[in-house]
Formats: structure tokens, C-alpha cells, sequence
């Protein structure tokens, strides 16, 4: 049961009140002037997709699992040269198409975790709103863009046993 | 013993005469009053078709489903990492508390168990998003009673919890954090310092809104023996969570039946009750578990094992074939999945129990006789979310 | 300085003309200003946070922005609504305020008309908005509008008994109840025969001004008493259906009665628009009695507007029984002891 307050609750509100305006006065305000002043994010905060082109194989896996399907790739493969003098020539894949259309994605995250090859990273940009929502379909020159924008995996706490993971640049 | 408020008894007279036009003392005309699917007062798109007398209410009946987006439709042809993306939608204010469950009940099929250090910061998130839920609800009814600043503060002082759930799983609102058999990734460095940091602002923000609300005068006049539920009551209608607590029933998941995955048992903490029942009750339960969710926290983070964060589990998920049913105390209340798998990818069904279905059926029971303010006090303290009631 | 006004003896309907445009532009004026400090800059330091900071500089030009905001949008009116009556409404509460403003003093000779009876023409003036408001709640055909409506008339008639017998023990120690007599009787009062700050009549009548501010915010309609206007419940009441020009005229009308009121506490309670170590008949009041009394406003009116944004609102049952019960009791008390420490000492 709450104990029974010594001075009336009506004074110590308004005492509430009044402290708060001293303090917005004193030490400013707890928003932030955006867009004059911008937050600090969070690393892990997902804000874009960004694709790694190199290393991605065109398997389908992250357009397979994505929830809302919102991934659309196309790949035609390719005969390379062989690694060595006299071997076989290799078939790869090249990536044609990889498009990912933001205004469909629900930013799951799953795309990034089930990718083998660590094609596709998070970043934390958020400011790529436009006026048309055609323009949200970012292809992959644009998705290639975005890898400037990933930081560095963070160390991990004390007691952690995990790797940590090293971006391609 | 069912206690009836003497306006109840008013109002089902009043009720009965106009039924049958038996001649009262004025012979006046009951106004259907439609607190539409737009309201300030309603957590999201409810209609509540309330029957006036003057300002008495002669009944009031919730109806729901203009938010139905078909979550147990949907699970039956999505794979279990996409369906925990998905779920944590139903509750959006403590999301990360909608995929524990689920994520529990999977692993009951698969016969995974977690590592302890996973089990451990499963809890610490839990917890924090009960804060973050019931923080937004502290700050929310006040507003709904005419208190502005109580939500403004109630706001402000979520950013903590939330700034902790985003730096470590990446998503303020929609972690998707949890997996089957552990969490998707570890701890980022400086968490643990920063999380007991946010812990301190959230229980002076508790002693802030006792102060500025819960004390306050004319908030007690408001909640003090309105809408009072008895725990008969209570328990016949499947209220669960602070509404059964608040009536006395002194049930909680997390002592009573806990499952296994969530270590409640490692932290020292309490479970609050009141005896009346009435809004007041409801809302200090709820303050208390509140300061009570930071406190056990707070221990949790001094005493994370040390160790991997996810099991040996295979790549792709395929769940033997079974049934599961774990339901754990949720901020809301009592949230339970029940999955049936046919040993495939995707599950073959999934039923999701949520609270907030059954803390909104008392609404036509509780509203009986009480005025138009008053109901917007019991709708509050009732404190549903519309994804959770329509999924 | 008076000689020359008494020798500027202009015919009447030019004197008259000067004195509706004065009323016309301050009322606005005060309106904005106490909008723009109170509702926007208090309030949101209360919150953490600045307030509007974009339109103009540092945001003070918002509620002009605002202004022009309303002036463009859509004049609807719903369908059943009682057109004439609809459109009058907004138009009476605005007449009761402007008329409000016709006694206030804000200097010896700066006034539109020094009534003998100032108070009571007063307080009579200001419950005519209730007429305007019953009106704005029928005639817009809803259900929820029409809650507003009988839930203010309830309560703006119930509050009128305590602000006029609040008042009363004020009258009773001046002795007159000309608004500018009452300012002189407390600048040339003493305490104790110690004439250092006057004898504002706050420190006697400190039961009558916390009456007096409790009904004020009652009659305004602001939290914690404003059920007719209850915004999570019937989502503005009575001004539901209004939109545009005709909001804001419902808008402006609030705050300046809010600043009449102010004004008007100022003056029967806090010692008007005079100081107490410069005579009233000195000639500086033409420029420093405005300013004088605009400074007691903004602080009458910050104590209104601080409890405004603390307190959670009343039931309309509570309300009314605080007015019944509670306030009409005191203010009775409060008179019975001021008449007789009157005749006594």
C-alpha cells in the first residue's frame, strides 16, 4: 500500500513543474534541434542495407528469406579464366541486378544474417527519405555507395567469447 | 463475494426500465454515444458503442478488429526466423517480450536450451522492455486524465531504455534479437556501465511521476474506486497480468510458471498486489513493476556468466514435429504461443494468446454505471494495445 | 501631462473611435502574448523541451504564424448543424471578452471607461460567454459538442457564485467598487501605519484571491477544471466542430479573458497598475501603469498557467462539488470575517 505523503501531492507537483523549468532553463532542453543538430546513433542501429559486391555469389538466400521480398536479383554466370595454367575454366556469377526496394523492407535484418559470404552489412545512415516512392528502390550502385557508411564492428562486453568481425573496404 | 457499486445497480435498473418503458422519474431518451476508431482516449483504433444515461454510462461494448493484420494466417506460410520478425509487431511498445515466447516454445520442440549467458541478457531485454511499456503507460494515462506533463516526462525518460535496446540489438522498437537457441549477437562493449545508468534515470523518473501524478490529489479522486474489479471477477473473465494483481490475486508468471530459458530466479525481487481492485490499484501495480523490472535488472547485469551466445544449432531451422505452449508475463499480461509443427519449415499452426483480448472483455462488465470521465479511466488503466487485442 | 488631456477635448465619436480600435488591437495583442509565453514557452520549458523555435526569431513569431494558418483553412459547418446559430456563437464569447476590457484600468486616466461600478459590471460581463458557449455546443449537431456544451454550462455557472463572492470581501475594504478606486485605496492604504508597500489587499484577503484564481481557471475552462473542453475525452467539446477563422476566434477569445481575468486579479488583489513608493497622482503613470500592471499580470497569469499544465483534470461531479461544498462555504467565511474585522479595527 503507498504510504501517506507529508505534504499534499498538489504542491509537490506543482514543485515537479516548476523544478523542470528551472532545469530546461539551466542545463537546456532533453530534444535534440533537429535538423540543426543531429543525434548520435548507435552503430548497431539499422538504418540502410548496404551490399558488398565482391563478395556476393548471387545465391538468392537473403531474397529467399527476406519476409516481405523485397530483394530482387538477377545474375547470369560467366566463364572465368581458370586459377591456374592448364585447369578448367571456372563458372561464376555475376550479379546483373540487386535491387532492394526500401519501401517494402521492414528492416529485419534477416537479408544480413543468413548471407554465407558477408555480402551485406548494416549501416546506420537514416536520412535518405524521398519524394517519390519509386525513388526508395536502391540499386546496386547505390547499395555499393552505402558501404562507405558502415562502421567498424564494435569490441564485445567482458565475458564475451565472441569474434569480432571485420568489415571489407 | 461480488461487490456491485450502488450506481451499478442504478444503472442496471435504469437499464431494465428503459428496456421495458416503465415510467422513471423523467422520461428521458439514452444517447448512443460512438467512441469511434478515432479517439484520443483509445489505444489505437478501438470502438467502444456506449449507451448514455446523462452522463452515466448503461453499457458499453468494445468492438475490435480494425487493426486485424492476420498474424496467425500469416505464420502458417513463414519460416520461424521470419515469423519472429514479424511478431514482434503485435505488441509494439515492449516488443522484444512477444518473441521470447515464441522463441521459447520452438526451442521446447527442437530440445534446445540456450547457454546461460544468452538466458541472461534474454531476461535483462525482457525486463527492459517491460519498463519501456509500462513507463509509456504511467506517462499515457496521465495525459488521457488531463495531466500533459506527465506524458512529456514519460516520453523523455524512455529515450534511456530505448538508446540501451538500440545499441545493443540495433532496433529501438523492433529488436528481433532473439533466435532460436541463443541471441543473434552479443553485447556490445560499455553496455553493461551504460545499462545501469539508464536503470538510475528510470527510477528517478518513477519517483518523479509519484510525485507530479500518482500522489496528486485530483488523480486519486479520478482512480480511487473506479472501476473496481473484484478477483472473482477478475479471474472468471482470464484478466491477467497487473489487472489481476491489482485486484488482489497474487499470480505471476514469472515466480509461478516460469518456463525454462528466463532466469527470474536468479535475481532477489518482488511481486506487488493491492487489494482494492479499482484504477488507482492498477496504475500504482504498475509503477511498482516498474521500479521493481529496473531492480532486477540491475542485478542481472552484475552477474552476466561469461560464455557463447547462441547454441549449436542448424542453419536452416526445420522444428520436429510437435505441439508447444509457453506463455510468460508479459508487460501487458499473460502472452502465449501455441505451435503446432509437422516437422517442415514452417510451422503448421501458431496460435498466439495475447492479453490484451482478454483485459478489454471486462470492459462492458466494468462500465456499467460509471460516467463518461470515468470510463475513459478504466479504459486506461485497463491499458491494451490494439496490436496485441487484433493481431 | 493631465492638463493637456483635459485641454484635448475631442467630440464624442472621434473619442469613441479611439477607444475601439484601442480595445481591438489589444485585445489580440494580449491574446498572442500570453499565448505565445505561457502556451508555448513555459509549457514547453516545464516539458524539456524549447518550443517553437523556427518562425521567427527564437519562434516568437509562431502564433502569428498560426494565425494566418487558421485564416486559410476551410469554413465548415456540419451537416445538421443550425447555420445561424453556429456562425453567432464564436462571435458572442469574443463580444463578452471585448466588453471585458472596457473597465480594466491600466493608468489613472488610461481607461475606456471608469465605471463607478467596475467590479460588478465585471463580473456580470464575463458570464455572458456561457450564453456563447451553450450556443457553439447545440447548435453543431454532435454528440460530442453537446457534452461539452452542458458540462460548461454546469460548470461556468457554478463558478460565478464563488469569483463574485471572492470579490466582495475586496469591495468591502476598499469600500467602493470603481476599479480605479479600489487601486487607490490600496496604494494610499498602510499597514500598521507603515505606508511602505501601500496595502495590497492579497495579504488580507489571501482566502479571496485563492478562491478567485481557482474560480478564474474554472471559468477559462483550463485543466484541472476543464471537462467541457476535455481533449482525450470529447476531444474539444464545444469547439469540435468548429474550423478555421471561427476556431480561432473561440482560441483568442480564451486567452484574452485569461489576460482580463489576470488583469483584473492584479488589480483588486496585487495593487493595480500603481507602485507603492511613487503617489498615484504622479504624471509617470501614463508610461509605467501599463507597464506595472502588464508585470503583475504575467505573474498572476504564470500561477494560472502553472497549475494548468501540473494537474490531471476533475469529473464533472467533483467539479461541481468543489464549487458547492467547498469554494461558496469559504468565500461566505471569508466575508463575514472581513465585514467584521472592518467595523472593529
Amino acid at each position: 500500500m503507498p504510504p501517506k505523503p507529508k505534504v499534499p501531492g498538489l504542491i509537490k507537483g506543482l514543485g515537479v513543474t516548476f523544478g523542470e523549468m528551472v532545469k530546461t532553463l539551466k542545463d537546456g532542453p532533453q530534444t535534440t534541434r533537429y535538423p540543426h543538430e543531429r543525434e548520435e546513433v548507435a552503430p548497431r542501429a539499422r538504418g540502410v542495407i548496404a551490399l558488398h559486391e565482391e563478395n556476393c555469389t548471387s545465391c538468392m538466400l537473403c531474397a529467399r528469406e527476406c519476409p516481405d521480398w523485397c530483394i530482387f536479383i538477377e545474375a547470369h554466370k560467366y566463364l572465368a579464366p581458370p586459377r591456374r595454367e592448364g585447369g578448367k575454366p571456372r563458372q561464376k556469377n555475376e550479379l546483373d541486378r540487386f535491387d532492394i526496394d526500401f519501401s517494402l523492407c521492414m528492416y529485419c535484418g534477416i537479408c544480413v544474417e543468413v548471407c554465407p559470404f558477408d555480402a551485406l552489412f548494416w549501416s546506420p545512415e537514416h536520412e535518405y527519405s524521398e519524394i517519390r516512392i519509386a525513388d526508395l528502390l536502391h540499386d546496386k550502385s547505390r547499395l555499393d555507395q552505402w558501404m562507405q557508411t558502415v562502421p567498424d564492428f564494435e569490441p564485445y562486453e567482458a565475458g564475451s567469447d565472441a569474434k569480432v568481425k571485420k568489415v571489407p573496404r | 463475494m461480488t461487490a456491485i457499486s450502488d450506481p451499478q445497480s442504478v444503472a442496471a435498473l435504469a437499464a431494465d426500465a428503459v428496456d421495458n418503458r416503465v415510467n422513471l422519474d423523467f422520461e428521458t431518451e439514452g444517447m448512443t454515444l460512438n467512441m469511434g476508431p478515432q479517439h484520443p482516449a483509445t489505444h489505437g483504433t478501438l470502438r467502444i458503442i456506449a449507451r448514455l444515461d446523462g452522463e452515466q454510462v448503461i453499457s458499453a461494448e468494445p468492438m475490435c478488429g480494425y487493426m486485424h493484420r492476420g498474424y496467425e494466417k500469416l505464420t502458417e506460410v513463414r519460416t520461424y526466423p521470419q515469423i519472429n520478425a514479424l511478431i514482434n509487431r503485435i505488441d509494439w511498445l515492449g516488443s522484444f517480450a512477444n518473441e521470447v515466447p515464441f522463441i521459447l516454445a520452438a526451442e521446447k520442440l527442437m530440445g534446445v536450451e540456450a547457454p546461460p549467458r544468452a538466458q541472461w541478457i534474454r531476461t535483462i531485454l525482457f525486463e527492459m522492455s517491460r519498463i519501456a511499456n509500462i513507463s509509456l503507460f504511467l506517462g499515457d494515462f496521465g495525459l488521457q486524465l488531463g495531466g500533459m506533463t506527465a506524458g512529456f516526462y514519460a516520453f523523455r525518460d524512455r529515450e534511456w531504455v530505448l538508446n540501451q535496446i538500440e545499441s545493443a540489438t540495433g532496433g529501438r522498437f523492433h529488436p528481433n534479437f532473439d533466435r532460436i537457441g541463443g541471441l543473434k549477437d552479443d553485447l556490445p562493449k560499455g553496455w553493461i556501465e551504460s545499462s545501469h545508468i539508464a536503470m538510475d534515470k528510470l527510477l528517478a523518473f518513477c519517483d518523479e511521476l509519484e510525485d507530479l501524478l500518482v500522489g496528486n490529489e485530483i488523480f486519486q479522486g479520478r482512480t480511487r474506486g473506479i472501476g473496481v474489479i473484484p478477483a472473482d471477477i477478475a479471474l472468471s473473465y482470464g484478466l491477467s497480468g497487473a489487472n489481476l494483481r491489482a485486484s488482489g490475486v497474487d499470480w505471476d508468471l514469472r515466480r509461478d510458471n516460469c518456463p525454462p530459458g528466463l532466469v527470474y530466479d536468479k535475481a532477489d525481487w518482488k511481486v506487488w498486489t493491492h487489494p482494492d481492485g479499482d484504477c488507482f490499484a492498477r496504475t500504482w501495480v504498475r509503477l511498482q513493476e516498474t521500479r521493481e523490472a529496473a531492480k532486477i535488472v540491475k542485478q542481472l547485469l552484475d552477474t552476466i556468466p561469461s560464455g557463447p551466445v547462441m547454441a549449436k544449432v542448424p542453419r536452416i531451422i526445420k522444428v520436429p514435429e510437435g505441439e508447444a505452449y509457453v506463455a510468460t508475463e508479459n508487460p501487458l499480461g499473460e502472452m502465449g504461443y501455441y505451435v503446432v509443427s509437422k516437422g517442415d519449415l514452417v510451422p503448421f499452426r501458431v496460435k498466439i494468446r495475447s492479453a490484451s483480448f482478454n483485459n478489454i472483455s471486462i470492459v462492458p462488465w466494468v462500465a456499467r454505471g460509471a460516467y463518461v470521465p470515468d470510463l475513459i479511466s478504466i479504459l486506461g488503466s485497463l491499458y491494451f494495445i490494439l496490436g496485441d487485442i487484433d493481431r | 501631462m493631465t492638463l493637456l488631456l483635459a485641454s484635448f477635448a475631442p467630440p464624442y465619436w472621434l473619442s469613441t473611435l479611439i477607444k475601439v480600435l484601442v480595445i481591438s488591437a489589444v485585445v489580440p495583442t494580449t491574446a498572442l502574448i500570453l499565448g505565445m509565453v505561457f502556451l508555448f514557452k513555459i509549457m514547453s520549458w516545464m516539458q524539456s523541451r524549447l518550443g517553437p523555435q523556427e518562425a521567427g526569431p527564437r519562434g516568437t513569431l509562431q502564433l502569428l504564424a498560426d494565425g494566418v494558418k487558421f485564416l486559410q483553412k476551410e469554413d465548415i459547418a456540419p451537416n445538421g448543424a443550425d447555420l445561424w446559430v453556429f456562425k453567432v456563437a464564436p462571435l458572442v464569447v469574443l463580444m463578452s471578452t471585448l466588453l471585458l476590457y472596457v473597465a480594466l484600468p491600466a493608468s489613472m486616466h488610461l481607461v475606456v471607461a471608469d465605471l463607478d461600478v467596475g467590479v460588478f459590471f465585471v463580473l456580470a460581463i464575463s458570464s455572458l460567454s456561457v450564453i456563447g458557449v451553450l450556443m457553439a455546443g447545440w447548435a453543431s449537431a454532435s454528440k460530442y459538442s453537446l457534452m461539452g456544451a452542458l458540462r460548461a454550462a454546469g460548470q461556468l455557472i457554478a463558478y460565478e457564485l464563488p469569483m463574485v463572492l471572492a470579490v466582495i470581501g475586496v469591495v468591502i475594504q476598499a469600500g467602493t467598487m470603481s476599479l480605479n478606486g479600489i487601486v487607490l485605496a490600496q496604494n494610499n492604504g498602510s499597514i500598521f501605519g507603515w505606508g511602505g508597500i501601500g496595502f495590497p489587499y492579497i495579504l488580507t484577503q489571501f482566502v479571496g484571491f485563492f478562491i478567485f484564481i481557482a474560480a478564474v481557471q474554472a471559468e477559462l475552462t483550463q485543466p484541472p477544471f476543464d471537462m467541457p473542453v476535455a481533449e482525450s475525452e470529447i476531444v474539444s467539446g464545444y469547439q469540435v466542430e468548429y474550423t478555421g477563422f471561427r476556431f480561432l476566434i473561440f482560441f483568442l477569445a480564451e486567452f484574452a479573458t485569461a489576460f482580463a481575468f489576470a488583469a483584473i486579479a492584479a488589480v483588486l488583489f496585487l495593487g493595480g497598475w500603481a507602485v507603492p513608493w511613487l503617489p498615484t497622482s504622479s504624471d509617470w503613470y501614463y508610461v509605467l501603469g501599463p507597464i506595472v500592471l502588464f508585470a503583475k499580470v504575467m505573474m498572476v497569469a504564470f500561477i494560472i498557467f502553472w497549475v494548468r499544465f501540473t494537474y490531471p483534470r476533475f469529473r464533472e461531479d467533483q467539479l461541481q462539488s468543489l464549487a458547492w461544498k467547498v469554494l461558496i462555504p469559504l468565500a461566505l467565511v471569508n466575508i463575514v470575517v472581513t465585514a467584521v474585522l472592518k467595523v472593529v479595527l
